[in-house]
């Protein structure tokens, strides 16, 4: 299978060269020369003004099945009681797609003890909760939520189903694909519905952001998607929405797991985990000791937010690996990221893209930090910082 | 004990960036790497190679150039490296890779532990472990930070989530995905780079693992890239200055007007 060349409409104006992401495409003499390594991946169909190229139709025998009854899901991820966030952004969203869809929303709730939690469900935009509650789904383990969540799509046949794209949720949620025969889409930041094909439009960053892909999933169901945390808006909560709750026995459950959880080792509790949190003041090697973080946490309490770090911080020791943002560690996406003594290596930068406003403050006016802040400061942070908090404390 | 590390080359995606006016990629020679977070899987293969015995496999499905990305994981020490490499496979999504990746591991007779990176830094999906371990069918713990062999053959798991660390028992064969946390590479040795230099790689193509075409490549994939574009560009950039106290004040404001957005 490689791509599609017509040699006549080429115009050989090598746009194609420079977007290949690849650097497979060469020119000989007029003619494109197509090397190994072609992944198919359409950066050139995209570029090439003059139709010259295409990629070859994928599944062409493939027949859509027929569209399944049971609307748009969403994975409700709770621990130990509590809601995570993402569900009802995940909610707010669904509902926004089952209108264009004239398409039923459900929430999905798996765990021990948990049925309590369908009314905040509906309240926030379920017409219909199912409710897994089992020994085996008390703590989360990849094989027995995925196989719960696969068990009930079989059964009630959603077109759709939307997970946060968190930890949890990207850990279990490939099982479940794989289990349904279905694609899936990781990391999500857009939808939207094609009107004419009724299918869902899925878009999310590729190549640390610097790319966007709209994905489809047009010759299976459900189409499933991860979806970051704090993209999506959730509804105000609507107490008196009704709604049904069916709860669902799932045989498989009762075999054995080839996994099992033994016990949680260590709790973040304190603060909310880095990417949920709305504001995030993160610290470099910039910083000069690990003492200075009280600082930048005191900077993150005025604002009711959560502290974070590069890879040099973490590497220096000064804060745990759970709070590393960038490539080797997580990606955010807050309102409001505050960038202290960090530099701006291209492996931070990748995992801070998403967010809405970055603050920059850093001694040096050529650290590439200052290239993706929206507001930047040349200065020493060691008296900015202070400022600052000064400043929000003012009650100005 | 049979070990399996899944390895992927990338290009190193800081260097792939779209011009926002022209949208054609701005890339000074794209360098291809062993995506990051797979040294980490290497490394943990070895190290159990290490402690309990076995032989260390490296496995990449790629084109032929993805010889070169195998060639320097044996530099690191694994003992053999198998490529699996098809025309056909082009323009796999993570089903499709997956699905061939657990034909190649079939192939070798199958594993005790299967490791790969949390993640590939181009694609970032986090898909294909978990994949290739449910076509295997067999469990898999993802985001693992150290790893420990009970008395009874269990294998003990600490693992990354959002609320923080939890310890999980799982079953052999298991597929483990790991972060960057359990470990710290090793650097290649000389004796190994010799080795590597002419090391024979086998490659096996869509016949050679049983598969149909039309379940690899773009045709097998569930998924299909209908458009690709720059990200929004962001607003208008300020720098300031003045004493830390005016700038405060600024930030103060600036941040207000952000977050009230």
């Amino acid at each position: 299978m490689s791509l599609i060349y017509f040699e006549e409409k080429c115009t050989a104006c090598g746009q194609c060269l420079d977007v290949c992401p690849f650097g497979v495409l060469s020119l000989e003499g007029d003619t494109l020369i197509i090397g190994e390594g072609c992944t198919l991946c359409g950066a050139c169909v995209e570029a090439c003004e003059f139709g010259a190229l295409e990629v070859p139709e994928g599944a062409g025998e493939k027949v859509r099945p027929e569209i399944p009854p049971d609307g748009v899901w969403v994975f409700a991820e709770q621990r130990h009681g509590r809601l995570a966030p993402v569900g009802a952004e995940l909610l707010g969203e669904a509902r926004r797609l089952a209108a264009d869809l004239r398409a039923p929303v459900a929430a999905v709730l798996l765990g021990h003890g948990v049925a309590g939690l369908a009314p905040e469900l509906i309240a926030q935009g379920a017409d219909t909760v199912y409710v897994v509650d089992h020994p085996r789904l008390a703590e989360f383990v990849e094989e027995s939520y995925a196989v719960a969540l696969a068990a009930l799509a079989k059964e009630y046949q959603p077109e759709i189903i939307l997970a946060g794209a968190t930890y949890l949720g990207r850990a279990f949620i490939p099982r479940v694909a794989t289990l349904l025969g279905t694609g899936l889409t990781a990391d999500c930041t857009a939808f939207a519905i094609d009107a004419d094909r009724r299918l869902l439009l899925q878009t999310r960053p590729a190549f640390g952001g610097n790319i966007m892909a709209t994905i489809v999933t047009p010759y299976t169901f459900p189409q499933m998607a991860t979806v970051r945390p704090r993209v999506m808006k959730a509804m105000a909560p609507d107490a008196g929405r009704s709604g049904q709750v069916i709860e669902a026995r799932v045989e498989a459950l009762e075999a054995a797991g080839r996994t099992h959880f033994v016990q949680t080792l260590s709790e973040l509790t304190e603060t909310a985990p880095l990417g949920e949190a709305e504001v995030i003041v993160a610290g470099g090697r910039g910083l000069k000791d690990g003492k200075h973080f009280a600082l930048l946490q005191e900077l993150a309490e005025a604002l009711g937010g959560v502290v974070g770090a590069t890879r040099g911080a973490v590497d220096a020791g000064w804060i745990p690996y759970s709070q590393q943002i960038g490539q080797t560690g997580k990606t955010v996406a807050p309102k409001l990221y505050i960038a202290c003594g960090i530099s701006g290596a291209a492996q931070h930068l990748v995992g801070i893209q998403s967010s809405d406003f970055i603050v920059a403050i850093n001694t040096d006016p050529q650290a590439p930090i200052f290239e993706v802040a929206d507001v930047g400061i040349v200065g020493d942070l060691f008296e900015v910082v202070p400022a600052l908090i000064r400043e929000i404390k003012s009650g100005r | 004990m049979n070990i399996i590390v899944c390895i992927k080359q990338v290009p190193e995606t800081q260097e792939v960036r779209l011009d926002p006016v022209t949208h054609t990629l701005k890339r000074e020679g794209v360098k291809s790497i062993i995506n990051p977070f797979d040294l980490y899987a290497l490394e943990e293969g070895l190290r159990v190679r290490e402690a309990r015995g076995g032989r260390v496999t490296v496995l990449t499905m790629g084109p032929p150039q993805a010889e070169s990305a195998l060639r320097e994981a044996l530099t690191y020490g694994a003992d053999q490296a198998v490529l699996l490499s098809d025309k056909a496979f082009a323009g796999a999504d993570t089903w499709a890779t997956s699905l061939t990746l657990a034909r190649g591991i079939a192939k070798l007779g199958g594993a005790d532990l299967v490791f790969c990176g949390k993640q590939a830094i181009d694609g970032d999906t986090a898909q294909v472990g978990p994949e290739v371990a449910t076509f295997l069918d067999i469990p898999y713990v993802s985001w693992a930070r150290r790893l420990e062999f009970a008395a009874d053959g269990l294998l003990r798991v600490e693992r990354l989530l959002d609320h923080g660390y939890d310890l999980l028992e799982v079953d052999l064969p298991a597929l483990i995905t790991v972060v960057k946390e359990i470990n710290e590479p090793r650097v290649p040795s000389f004796k190994a780079k010799l080795k590597a230099k002419s090391a024979p790689i086998p490659v096996y193509g869509a016949a050679d693992l049983d598969l149909d075409p039309a379940t690899v490549g773009l045709t097998g994939s569930y998924t299909q890239v209908v458009k690709v574009f720059p990200p929004p560009a962001r607003g208008q950039r300020e720098r300031l200055s003045g004493t830390p106290e005016e700038m405060a004040a600024r930030l103060w404001q600036r941040m207000q007007a952000a977050v009230q957005r």
